[in-house]
């Protein structure tokens, strides 16, 4: 099952040329750029792992596919993601979100029914590949 | 798009893509796109047809388009002699603008490695120079954005065992698409202390210069002397360099030259007089030791300016002209020690 987080995940991937022209267009916009990875892609996981710090100073998307690429070779079947973050409002908040790199293999998510008192039902989400200990997911 | 900002397309990348909200700047101006895969065009712009060009080639109409005629001519009002440098740069542009005519017809080459460095004595307009290249090889549609990033030894290497590599690497990050200026790079190298951490900088920087030549370039500057000794020990490092200016110095005419600009610059000028004199004081100061060309030019001015405003002080009691604010008179200049007998010169 394809994982669909963030901008342009129900498009197939971005190719290397289409991600940087997103990127400059980020920069353009003076947002800092980051990159983020995990093996744990459940939808309320927002915490992924940072891959290095925002990059603040950066002046073109060549320095940041740069980053990308070694954040792929590091973890080549990981989730990877690149975030831009806007200062402008006196915070730093998210103004794009997109995929750029997952696993060749994409097991997807199980739902889980407990059936409680009465007729309740809580449904949980899980991923399939969760159940493997860090690092052996995926 | 330039086809040295095409990447591979990743598997699984086949269809179309709403067009990138950034337009990319290079490869505009062609106005022919090289014919490649369409996967390396530009998102949502059309795949052009291979353009298959026959007849005879505008070379004078790419020229008038790349508006490359007027950077030259500012080069040439702005800066005073410099002749190699200036050549140098009319020969970068003129195989630029023939690339970019080989590219519409689907001549493929790879980017030409620009890594410069520049050298000669103080004050003959090493940084100067340098900040300007960074416009010009923008304007030449070289790199694609107008940054230099000026940087010295201590921005590049690091204090303590692992902390120079990622230092160099933040340096270069921030660089991308434009100039990196390295002043003073002979520093970088130190023979006398063989655990110096300059040359993983050096072995860094040789690294990108060599594999990212259309993201990057690399301008090292330095005196003469130790930069051929730099260059000695470190083969690769000149190998990499495509082109090693010189900077002459200047001559007494291109110095009073450089003096009636700079004195433009600051809303100033010479009386008639003072011009005469100031001839006679660059020529005095050249025989002197310290001499740094334009940066002693600037020095002398700067401190006639100073004399003129305490002469102007004081003779407060007389109304004050406009003419008077802004002429710097003979009287400004004679009173230099360059011209006092035997008075020790201030170096500088």
């Amino acid at each position: 099952m394809r994982l669909t987080q963030g901008t342009f995940s129900f498009l197939p991937d971005l190719t290397d040329e289409q991600i940087s022209s997103q990127i400059e267009y980020c920069l353009e916009k003076g947002w800092a750029v980051s990159i983020e990875y995990t093996d744990d892609p459940h939808p309320r996981n927002t915490y992924w792992e940072m891959f290095g710090l925002p990059m603040f100073d950066i002046k073109d998307a060549a320095a940041i596919l740069g980053e990308i690429r070694s954040c792929r070779r590091t973890f080549p079947r990981h989730y990877i993601k690149v975030n831009a973050l806007d200062s402008s409002l006196g915070r730093e908040s998210l103004r794009l979100s997109f995929i750029v790199n997952r696993p060749e293999n994409e097991p997807g998510f199980g739902l889980v029914r407990q059936e409680g008192p009465g007729r309740t039902v809580r449904y949980t989400t899980r991923a399939y590949a969760a159940d493997r200990p860090e690092n052996q997911r995926y | 798009m330039d086809a040295a900002f095409t990447a591979k397309p990743r598997p699984g990348a086949a269809g179309p893509i709403p067009p990138g909200p950034a337009a990319p700047e290079r490869g505009a101006a062609t106005g022919t796109a090289a014919p490649g895969p369409a996967a390396s065009a530009p998102p949502g712009a059309a795949a052009p047809e291979p353009a298959v060009v026959t007849g005879e080639l505008d070379l004078q109409a790419v020229f008038r388009d790349s508006h490359i005629g007027d950077v030259l001519d500012e080069l040439d009002t702005q800066l005073v002699g410099l002749v190699p440098v200036k050549s140098r740069i009319r020969d970068i542009a003129a195989l630029l603008l023939v690339e970019k005519l080989r590219r519409s017809v689907g001549l493929e080459t790879g980017p030409p490695s620009l890594h410069m460095s520049f050298t000669g004595n103080p004050g003959t307009g090493k940084t100067t120079v340098a900040l300007r290249m960074a416009e010009i090889l923008h304007r030449l549609g070289y790199v694609r954005k107008v940054h230099l990033t000026a940087v010295t030894r201590d921005d590049l290497v690091g204090q303590y065992i692992g902390h120079t590599a990622p230092k160099t690497r933040e340096v270069l990050k921030r660089a991308m698409g434009g100039v990196l200026f390295i002043d003073e790079a002979y520093y970088l190298y130190r023979p006398e202390n063989e655990r110096d951490y300059g040359q993983e900088a050096i072995e860094i920087l040789l690294q990108v210069m060599e594999n990212q030549r259309e993201d990057l370039v690399v301008i090292l500057a330095g005196y003469k002397d130790r930069m051929d000794t730099f260059f000695r020990s470190n083969p690769g490092m000149s190998s990499r360099i495509a082109h090693h200016i010189d900077f002459p110095d200047y001559t007494p005419a291109e110095l009073l030259a450089i003096a009636r600009l700079m004195l433009a610059g600051m809303q100033y000028r010479f009386s008639e007089h003072a011009d005469e004199v100031f001839q006679a004081y660059i020529e005095r100061r050249r025989e002197q030791p310290h001499f740094a060309n334009a940066r002693s030019v600037r020095n002398a001015l700067d401190r006639a300016r100073l004399r003129q405003a305490s002469r102007l002080f004081a003779a407060r009691g007389g109304g004050l002209a406009r003419e008077d604010l802004l002429t710097i008179d003979a009287a400004d200049i004679l009173a230099s020690r360059v011209f006092g007998a035997g008075a020790p010169e201030n170096p500088s």
